[in-house]
């Protein structure tokens, strides 16, 4: 009564090699994660001590810790997300709820996309042009910090216009024919439903800032400082430049130094991100639909 | 505002034209007060067009056009500056119920609290009393806090009538709210909307022929973007009307 037949057995047939090589392909994708992580944390925890983050470096950087790279970096990415999560998020709200759709607002939101696919030694330059020069800003952390801001927008405006328009249509209109205006319809419903996706913009974000050479190294990052950073006008160190200089700029650095940078800058960003994907979670415990 | 005698809402010469395509054309009736008014028709047909000119949703969509005129307690709608407060007093149901991803007390508080309303033991009155009045109260009553697209099918359009109160609308427009209904609770809500006449003018728009006979004090019957016969709903079912087309619609003779 259920003998296959000849078509049904091609199906089976293609169900299983489609199992097998999609497996296959996400094996081969964790694989270097595990890889990377594992030689990190192999080679490069014997250095990790108390001392080690939150000491200064001596001896031309070969000795002590990286407490300037480590609170620099922090600074940078903070100083960062409080420029462009504020402004990220109001542009996508008004692409995605305001803005007619003609071709003024496709223009702009191709310019978005394309500006995330602009090289990061542009955005440096730029930053260097813009903040540093025009804006007498110095090379200094707010330099650095809104050059990185300005590089990292479009994953934020993307990722939240992207959760915007994940909310259904009907949301709003039942909404407005109660008389609510837009504002009050984003305010109430649509943004409270969109948080989670914003969220994801914002994880992706802080590992790119945390993670950019390029675009400090111009702008307010430095190979080395003896003291630490007393504001925004400072220039700072950070762990991605760190980790550069002590790689292939200091003779005589102990090996297991640059793992122990890479180490630390790897859990730094895992560590952000998992505040914010514990956030996440939470507000997704209390999705509505 | 001039007083129009017991005319709600006048309709004259009404069109809407999405882009080149013509929703509706030539329309021209008016709406009593605290009558039940049907509208049937088949799909297509330019109902729903006609409920979204009502309440100026045409704000919305760039594409919708529309012509004529119509009045709302004798002022042109299309004159009005503040939407918001035209729509507050225009409650809408909609074919499928939308329960907003909110409790079913923050759903029904919803239109108080946009109009300003922030105190709570006022809220709870206006919660228990529309909740009473969409007949949903002593099924929702022990679980306020549980989400609104957790009650089932039936529940949740009750919910949405309950919102739809909360505005103390002057007008309510229901769009074939018995579509995704079982046939009790429908014969609940037509009751609940017998007894709401008394305080409110109402629009019923249909597909149930009999729901509006039931119902409908009078009943238009839109084709394909025009407004064939508008009569006192008895007159129209039977057979005391100017169309052949509406006596076959309304014999089920087609549509």
């Amino acid at each position: 009564m259920f003998e296959a037949t000849q078509i049904n057995r091609k199906n089976l047939g293609r169900e299983k090699i489609s199992r097998f090589v999609l497996g296959g392909m996400t094996a081969i994708l964790i694989l270097p994660v595990i890889l990377i992580m594992s030689t990190l944390i192999y080679k490069g925890a014997p250095v990790i001590s108390f001392d080690f983050l939150f000491t200064n470096p001596t001896n031309g950087m070969t000795q002590g810790g990286i407490f300037p790279a480590l609170l620099g970096t922090i600074l940078l990415v903070i100083v960062a997300l409080l420029a462009s999560v504020p402004l990220g998020v109001a542009a996508a709200i008004y692409l995605s709820e305001y803005a007619p759709d003609n071709w003024f607002t496709r223009a702009i939101n191709l310019a978005i996309i394309n500006l995330a696919g602009v090289p990061s030694i542009v955005h440096a330059l730029f930053g260097l042009g813009a903040f540093v020069i025009f804006f007498r800003f110095g090379t200094s952390i707010l330099a650095a910090s809104l050059t990185l801001a300005i590089m990292t927008l479009p994953v934020v405006i993307v990722a939240t216009r992207e959760s915007l328009q994940a909310v259904p249509m009907a949301f709003r209109e039942a909404c407005w024919n109660m008389g609510a205006t837009r504002w009050q319809t984003i305010r109430r419903i649509v943004l409270p439903n969109a948080v989670t996706g914003i969220l994801t913009g914002v994880i992706l974000e802080v590992s790119r800032t945390a993670g950019e050479t390029a675009p400090i190294m111009f702008t307010g990052a430095v190979f080395f400082l003896p003291f630490l950073p007393q504001g925004v006008f400072d220039q700072t160190m950070a762990l991605s430049l760190h980790l550069f200089v002590v790689s292939t700029q200091v003779p005589e650095m102990p090996e297991a130094v640059p793992y122990g940078v890479a180490l630390v800058l790897i859990s730094l960003v895992l560590l952000m991100n998992s505040v914010s994907i514990a956030l996440r979670m939470y507000l997704r415990g209390k999705k509505k639909w | 505002m001039v007083n129009q005698g017991n005319i709600k809402l006048g309709v004259d010469k009404l069109s809407i034209h999405y882009g080149s395509e013509v929703a509706l054309e030539g329309v021209s009736f008016d709406i009593r007060e605290h009558e039940i008014f049907g509208i049937i028709g088949p799909a297509n047909a330019g109902k729903t067009s006609f409920l979204k000119a009502i309440n100026r949703m045409d704000v919305f969509n760039p594409d919708m056009k529309v012509g004529g005129s119509i009045t709302f307690n004798g002022v042109d709608v299309s004159k009005v500056r503040n939407v918001y407060g035209l729509r507050r007093r225009i409650g809408v149901v909609f074919p499928l119920p939308v329960g907003l991803p909110l409790s079913v007390y923050d759903n029904v508080a919803l239109a108080p609290r946009l109009a300003g309303q922030k105190d709570k033991a006022e809220l709870n009155v206006i919660v228990e009393r529309c909740l009473t009045r969409a007949a949903l109260w002593d099924e929702v009553k022990d679980r306020l806090d549980s989400l609104g697209s957790m009650l089932s099918g039936g529940q949740q359009q009750r919910l949405t009538i309950a919102r739809a109160l909360s505005q103390e609308p002057e007008l309510l427009m229901l769009d074939e709210f018995s579509i995704a209904v079982d046939p009790v609770t429908t014969m609940r809500i037509e009751d609940v909307l017998k007894e709401l006449k008394n305080e409110m003018t109402i629009i019923l728009v249909t597909n149930l022929v009999q729901q509006a006979r039931r119902l409908a004090d009078r009943t238009a019957f839109f084709l394909e973007g025009k407004c064939l016969d508008v009569a006192d709903t008895e007159d129209l079912f039977t057979g005391e009307v100017s169309d052949q087309r509406t006596r076959d619609y309304v014999e089920g003779r087609f549509g």
